[in-house]
């Protein structure tokens, strides 16, 4: 048992390290270390910073994944949580501002989920919906402007500091160990994955999968405000725009680096979480590199390659299966 | 009688399969069997759920490759690696879900990927005066330039046999082609395959109506645990050996002593239901059961067995009459409900339904004690621990290691794991469906031992299986179905293979009567 | 020397207005693409007070960023017989169709902000368009004067890859630097055109060139990026717009804020006022048959510190950028 967890892990370990050795050898400045302004300084702390939205996209979308689901909507609930947070920052207090950007992600995931869980829509579709409609929600709050503030309480959520470490890095861990807390600490995880695994036979188990599907989707949808909160507040506005743009997919593929199936099942918030890492520290060494931003896309779309097909258990049956059809050919 | 019927002997023989063998991992689906089809002759081939059929059509259609044996077609040995293969060939395939494509037209889907054309261009009139004319062949006259949705399923089927028979098929198999047809509609699907084999196409025909095997074949062959039982002449074959082939169990291995029968109204009623039923699933049935003992339920397939069973767990909401658990009425809309008023259920699709492959034989069985027990009392790991040690030793799964995968395990261990499940949970009854089906013999007769055990320990058991000898081996009481309906119950001393196999036959036209 | 022309024309334009305004007043349908940045909100609330100014009737269809709502809304005005249609269209091919039913309709069509294929050339008036590489130029041109003869290494932040205005302007720019051997761009990546990405490719830049002390210039393609670059500079401590040197384009209201607060130093503007000249230039057709150059380039103005960022930033807040 002792042994399971960690060699889980491998693939996402070696990719990780690889990718900083990487970095260490295109910036050798890489894991230099100071503090500026009270505030840890350095290229592993980008990583780290520039990671946490994506980040926390990834521990809701672990486990709407892992139900055998997925959404899409992230990336626009955390345009329409970030323009709320920014709508609201300069005349409310910082609970309020909170408050209502992580209820009106509540609202989002709640939507999603009645549609999955109770009406029964695919879940590609039905978050579809909120993905084209939320952006549009999102610029109708902020009026098509990138709506800015000055809270410095806000401010403190994106730039501010815990004992060195940046806001968000402590927000995403502070997350992290929450969800782990709620999943592992009650049977949520369990149902879940067993849901994700086989939902016919879990409900003939007796799981109650519709409560829990729309709990999930709701859990999504408050992660990804709480993304949608320190993405506005790391620019000190909200732009409807381009908050959150794209990155469902990037939170999608830190859960499938992080070895969660996409047919859903076993899952994990860590090695999600380190996905996550893996992305973006390739992010941060293209930046670093200096090479032309056209490749950026090209070494990226390399990178996951390789990562994806390290962790593929099927690579050594394909190897054996190739050797086998090669004996069987006349 | 199929009015097309010549002396089988004398036909010249199409396809002819010799000792075909496929294995699955340990399960051996197929084993040494024959099988011959003459030309123009309409073969069926029987057998209940996991005998080998579609595992034999998958064989000779290119899906599997078999382990050993031989395939010929017309006297040229074939070896099919795909569907594709087999189509050229000349075996064609129709399936009871129709694989062709809703949204086209009826002329689309019969010249699909062979349209005829002019300079490149499909001439859509021309393919739809051919799609006319070959329909008419069929005896269908309709307008074959709207959607095949917008036809009934008969149709569809013709269309899909007019055109696996136009691209040159000289052997048709149809797997359960009047599944989802009304009276009617098999008339014309039987007149279709009349004419068929009266222009001299060998047709394979599966199905579990009897009836229908009757009125229309020359032969049947029955599969039973993927060896074969033997090939009949129908004329020559009365209904209750026919059952009895299907049903019946030769391997004297497993011969059990029956229980020792004591007077079931001693017992305290558990679990009772009155007028429960679903409309168009199983007619309305009083099922009573009681603590320590065994209900079989016997029938064939497609008999309503399985249909009771999910009724009974809340898997399939019923639309009449009341279920009272100790004498009180209770709700059971749903499997979470049945679960919550002690009720299990081993289903018989054990891999879609049963378990959950990925997860551990640990979390497997702890899954409905934990379902039950809800998300906020979460059992501690050692509490998991313990309960998955406790029942993998008590009933002796292999290998003994709570942390491996269950989609790992055989399947006789998959289906103790999935029994530790719901004893778990100290039921008060539980419903087996087929809970011997695909495992190999040692465990099969470990499992016959645990439903006793179970019984004696005072749970009521609700057992289906299609080996008679089985449930007779631990049934005290067994109900027998026919057409989705309780037909009889078997108590006491009547509880015997050929009681059963009289009730399961009784009643059913003789094949003189329906010929005439 | 276009400028001028331009300025001419626009003067001699208000004085027909003056004059003419109330003897015909013009109907113009606009199809806007949609509301898909703040400039384009920009454009959108100027084209009105510029109508506003000279009495016309603006008509304005939000095309929702679709091609065929543009088309939708072109009909509609050819419908209404407006007396000249605008169009910002959204993407430059398959306009033909839809405007030879205008030329046939003997409506005039201006193209806003952008150009389409050459195959339409001579389906519409005129073009009302800025040139992003003269932008870049603008750009480019101030940097070289500021730094003077002196050594500079400079960071550049690209637009989105493959967007022809992220390409022009680094053509610009790119031209001037190749002139001037004491300037060099060091590093260039995308940022796509957004703060945020902004913030963290400086963030790197910084990190990569010795926490930003061998950085003497930033030029963005466009003020967003800047503005998430300044605080990528500010966090490391460094003083943008004294340590580092900052020029962007657009001339958005955030960018005066930075300018007034001494944190950024130069802005080339990207005009909402696309409409103005194009109703200029439609009032001197309609009443003295003045045919007008088949393309009209709007200024690329250049604002720094000394062109008072507070009353700018005051000016441009309320058009919705």
């Amino acid at each position: 048992m002792t042994l399971r967890i960690p060699r889980r892990g491998l693939a996402q370990a070696f990719a990780l390290i690889v990718i900083l050795m990487i970095d260490r050898a295109v910036s050798p400045q890489f894991f230099n270390l100071h503090l500026q302004d009270g505030r840890l300084f350095g290229s592993v702390i980008d990583v780290l910073n520039r990671g946490t939205p994506v980040a926390l996209l990834s521990l809701g979308m672990v486990l709407v994944i892992a139900t055998g689901g997925i959404d899409l909507s992230v990336g626009a609930v955390m345009a329409i949580a970030g323009a709320t947070a920014a709508s609201l920052a300069d005349t409310h207090s910082l609970p309020v501002v909170i408050g209502s950007a992580l209820a009106v992600g509540l609202a989002c995931g709640l939507w999603n989920g009645i549609l999955v869980a109770v009406l029964r829509i695919q879940p590609i579709v039905a978050t579809l919906i909120l993905m084209v409609a939320g952006r549009g929600i999102a610029q109708l709050i902020t009026e098509g402007r990138i709506v800015t503030f000055t809270s410095p309480d806000l401010v403190w959520m994106g730039n501010g500091a815990v004992l060195g470490l940046p806001t968000p890095i402590v927000i995403a861990i502070g997350m992290l160990l929450l969800t782990g807390a709620v999943v592992r600490g009650t049977a949520l995880g369990l149902l879940i994955e067993a849901t994700g695994g086989n939902a016919r036979a879990s409900e003939l188990s007796g799981v109650g999968t519709r409560a829990m599907i729309l709990s999930v989707y709701v859990w999504c949808g408050i992660c990804a405000a709480l993304a949608g909160v320190i993405a506005a507040a790391d620019i000190m506005g909200a732009d409807a725009n381009n908050a959150g743009l794209w990155l469902e997919l990037d939170a999608i593929l830190a859960v499938v680096i992080g070895g969660t199936s996409l047919f859903g099942g076993r899952f994990s918030l860590v090695l999600a979480v380190a996905g996550a890492m893996i992305i973006q520290a390739m992010n941060t060494g293209i930046l670093l590199s200096g090479y032309p931003p056209e490749l950026n896309l090209l070494v990226k779309a390399v990178v996951v390659l390789a990562v994806l097909l390290a962790q593929s258990p099927r690579l050594g049956d394909l190897s054996r299966f190739t050797a086998r059809w090669r004996r069987s050919k006349p | 009688m199929s009015d097309s019927s010549a002396p089988p002997a004398a036909r010249p023989s199409l396809l002819e399969i010799r000792g075909l063998t496929k294995s699955f991992g340990a399960l051996k689906a197929l084993q040494d069997v024959d099988f011959t089809l003459g030309e123009g002759e309409i073969h069926a081939l029987l057998g209940e759920n996991g005998a080998g059929k579609s595992t034999l059509i998958k064989v000779v259609t290119g899906v599997f490759a078999r382990d050993a044996g031989t395939v010929r077609l017309a006297g040229d040995e074939i070896a099919p690696r795909s569907a594709k293969d087999a189509v050229e060939a000349g075996i064609a395939t129709v399936y009871q879900e129709v694989n062709l494509l809703p949204n086209l037209s009826v002329a689309q889907n019969l010249y699909l990927g062979r349209q005829p054309t002019r300079f490149g261009v499909v001439r859509q009139a021309e393919m739809r005066r051919r799609a006319h004319a070959l329909l008419l062949d069929y005896g269908l006259d309709i307008d074959v330039g709207a959607p095949l949705a917008s036809y009934s399923v008969a149709v569809q089927h013709i269309t899909a046999i007019a055109r696996a028979v136009d691209l040159s098929a000289r052997v048709l198999i149809l797997d359960e082609p009047t599944a989802s047809l009304d009276r009617h509609e098999v008339e014309i699907l039987f007149r279709v395959m009349r004419k068929l084999a009266a222009d001299g196409i060998g047709i394979v025909f599966v199905s579990h109506f009897l009836d229908q095997v009757y009125e229309i074949c020359d032969r049947v062959t029955v599969l039973r645990n993927g060896r074969l039982i033997g090939t009949r002449d129908i004329t020559d074959l009365p209904r209750l050996d026919l059952i009895r082939m299907m049903l019946g169990r030769e391997l004297a291995e497993t011969t059990h002593e029956r229980a020792a029968s004591q007077p079931d109204t001693a017992r305290e009623v558990c679990v009772s239901f009155k007028g429960f039923g679903k409309q168009g699933y199983v007619a309305p049935f009083d099922l009573e059961l009681r603590r320590g003992e065994v209900v079989g339920l016997a029938g064939l397939l497609g008999s309503g067995r399985t249909e009771t069973a999910r009724l009974v767990f809340g898997a399939e909401r019923a639309d009449s009459g009341e279920a009272s658990v100790a004498g009180k009425a209770v709700r059971l809309n749903s499997p979470r409900d049945a679960a919550g008023l002690g009720f299990g259920y081993c289903p018989e699709e054990r891999k879609t339904e049963g378990i959950v492959a990925d997860l551990t034989v640990r979390e497997n069985i702890v899954l409905a004690l934990q379902a039950r027990r809800g998300l906020h009392r979460p059992l501690s790991r050692r509490e998991q621990d313990e309960i998955a040690m406790r029942y993998i030793r008590m009933l002796d799964i292999r290998p003994p290691d709570p942390e491996r995968p269950i989609g790992l395990l055989s399947g006789g261990n998959q289906q103790k794991a999935l029994l530790a499940r719901w004893l778990a949970t100290s039921p008060k009854l539980l419903v087996l469906d087929e809970p011997t089906r695909g495992i190999d013999v040692g465990a099969h007769a470990e499992i016959i031992r645990l439903v006793r055990d179970l019984c004696e320990q005072g749970l009521a058991l609700l057992v289906i299986s299609s080996e008679l000898d089985e449930i007779v081996t631990y049934s005290n009481r067994v109900v027998v179905l026919r057409d989705r309906a309780h037909v009889e119950e078997l108590k006491g001393d009547a509880v015997e293979v050929s009681s059963i196999l009289a009730a399961i036959a009784a009643d059913a036209p003789t094949a003189q009567e329906v010929a005439s | 020397m276009t400028l001028k022309a331009l300025f001419a024309a626009s003067a001699t334009a208000a004085l027909l207005l003056a004059t003419s305004a109330s003897a015909a007043e013009l109907t113009v349908g606009f199809s806007q693409i949609g509301s898909e940045s703040g400039w384009r909100a920009a454009e959108t609330s100027v084209s009105k007070s510029e109508a506003a100014k000279r009495k016309i009737n603006l008509k304005i269809a939000d095309a929702q960023q679709k091609q065929e709502n543009q088309i939708k809304a072109i009909r509609s005005f050819i419908a209404q017989n407006v007396d000249a249609i605008f169009l910002a269209p959204v993407v430059a091919s398959g306009w033909d169709a839809v405007l030879k039913e205008a030329k046939e309709a003997k409506i005039p069509v201006v193209l806003l902000d952008r150009d389409i294929d050459p195959s339409g050339k001579d389906l519409y008036l005129t073009a009302v368009t800025s040139d992003s590489v003269h932008e870049g130029e603008v750009a480019g041109e101030w940097l070289a004067k500021t730094v003077g003869g002196k050594a500079c290494n400079v960071v550049e932040l690209q637009g989105t890859v493959g967007a022809s205005v992220a390409t022009n302007r680094k053509k610009g720019f790119d031209a001037v630097i190749a002139k001037n051997a004491n300037l060099k761009v060091v590093r260039s990546q995308t940022g796509d055109f957004t703060r945020a990405k902004g913030k963290e490719v400086m963030e790197s830049f910084i990190k990569a060139e010795n926490g930003g002390k061998s950085i003497c210039a930033v030029y963005a393609h466009n003020d967003d990026m800047m503005v998430g670059a300044i605080q990528a500079m500010k966090e490391a401590g460094l003083k943008p717009g004294k340590d580092i040197l900052t020029v962007s384009i657009d001339a958005v209201p955030d960018i005066f804020k930075a300018i007034s607060a001494g944190e950024a130093n130069a802005t080339v503007e990207l005009t909402p006022n696309m409409a103005g000249p194009a109703f200029d230039a439609i009032v001197a057709f309609k009443e003295k048959g003045t045919v007008p150059p088949k393309w009209i380039q709007t200024e690329s103005k250049l604002y720094t510190a000394a062109d008072d960022p507070q009353k700018v930033y005051d000016s441009k807040k309320g058009l919705g950028y």
